[in-house]
């Protein structure tokens, strides 16, 4: 678990120093911002949202439901867009819109299949988000970090990678690329320097 | 057809105020409470002595150790009302305030003279007391959940335990100014016992009126 959030950490940080970074969060934001205007009376920006929420619902409660009771979807997703409508008075403006409205949805999700006596295919307490990362997205990242790499030495190119992407230890890529901890290090630092350099638009000293 | 409730919520739609919730929480506890206060001057009376009461630490403990249970209730309520509300503070903070209380009432009662000590306790009216309290609780209960029905408590059973803290609170604040005892440990017991009679009340009303 730690690896992961580590290589999280730092492909945000890869991804920053080469200017391709792409927000993290484009979801939440955009949908927190939508949220926003229609709790000021902006009926467009509802709509939108309403339709935008429909959208990534539907799939969330398909996921959760055997086939033969797939049709229970469009129910809750209508049921869950009722209650956004009817309980939007309890979206504090301060928090993250998605984490409120996955309360809802799964409020909603257990509430329904209890009346109906359905059985669901996941654990009622199971935290799976509606919104779900969107992998082309890392793939892409990933292709671009490799292009990035390409600019710098190959040993330093797979000890940043290993390092800052796979999360593996300093010692453990040094070990495989035949250096000392400390030259990894430095061979590190000064790669992830020059990308910075290279692709940070404005110091650009090619 | 959800493209139409759609179309026809996005018509529905009116702006929401900042700290809504708030004020329709607040509003009924104000609205409850003047019903609560009326009720308890007409039918109860002030106790007979409440020029010269407001000098006495015991009315200050009491009002202050209701008053702290109405607050505590109140910031449980408003984050159990939200549909991703969770919250533990309040309830270990009015725990510890009723041992607080429990450790003044022991202290209160080896200071004092051991004849005292069953007028302290038990005092003139703690057969009493406790129904009072979930009398003078239920204008503000009933208020509260009115409101709570609009928001979207995660679990409605404990979200109904915190307004009727909320409630039994204001109640008993308010009867502090009829009570006339002057033991902690009548405090710590008998007003306490009311105002858990209120938060199971409001847990088993809620159960059932808050589910949305």
């Amino acid at each position: 678990m730690a690896f992961c959030m580590n290589a999280d950490v730092t492909f945000a940080q890869v991804r920053t120093n080469g200017r391709l970074m792409v927000e993290t969060d484009t979801i939440e934001t955009r949908l927190r911002a939508l949220m926003l205007a229609a709790l000021d009376g902006d009926a467009a920006a509802y709509r939108t949202l309403l339709a935008e929420l429909s959208r990534h619902l539907r799939p969330y409660f398909t996921r959760r439901l055997h086939a033969a009771h797939s049709s229970h979807a469009e129910d809750l997703v209508q049921e869950t867009l009722l209650a956004v409508h009817t309980r939007r008075m309890t979206y504090d403006r301060d928090r993250p819109f998605t984490a409120w409205l996955h309360a809802v949805a799964h409020h909603k999700f257990v509430d329904h299949i209890r009346r109906h006596a359905i059985r669901p295919t996941v654990q009622l307490d199971d935290d799976a988000p509606i919104f779900a990362r969107d992998e082309s997205e890392d793939t892409a990242a990933r292709m671009d970090i490799e292009t990035v790499l390409q600019t710098v030495s190959p040993r330093t190119g797979a000890l940043i990678r290993q390092v800052r992407v796979e999360g593996a230890s300093i010692a453990e890529a040094a070990k495989t690329v035949g250096m000392t901890e400390t030259a990894a290090k430095v061979s590190i630092h000064r790669g992830l320097k020059a990308l910075t350099a290279r692709f940070s638009g404005g110091r650009d000293d090619r | 057809m959800t493209d139409d409730l759609i179309a026809r919520l996005s018509m529905d739609l009116r702006p929401v105020r900042r700290g809504v919730m708030w004020q329709l929480l607040i509003g009924a506890l104000v609205a409850g409470g003047i019903v609560a206060a009326i009720a308890m001057y007409m039918m109860l009376g002030l106790r007979e002595d409440i020029a010269t009461a407001p000098t006495t630490m015991m009315f200050w403990t009491k009002s202050f150790y209701t008053f702290a249970l109405a607050v505590l209730g109140f910031c449980a309520t408003i984050v159990l009302a939200r549909p991703d509300g969770r919250t533990r503070w309040p309830w270990i903070v009015a725990l510890g305030l009723a041992v607080l209380l429990g450790v003044g009432a022991v202290a209160q009662l080896m200071i004092m003279p051991a004849d005292q000590t069953m007028h302290l306790v038990v005092g003139g009216s703690s057969l009493v007391c406790p129904w009072y309290i979930v009398g003078l609780s239920l204008p503000v209960l009933a208020g509260v959940m009115l409101v709570l029905r609009r928001m979207a408590p995660a679990n409605a059973t404990l979200a109904g335990f915190a307004a009727g803290l909320f409630a039994g609170g204001a109640g008993a604040w308010v009867y502090s100014f009829h009570c006339g005892e002057n033991g902690m440990m009548f405090l710590m017991l008998w007003y306490t016992l009311g105002i858990l009679v209120v938060a199971a009340l409001g847990a088993l009303i809620g159960r059932f009126a808050l589910r949305w």
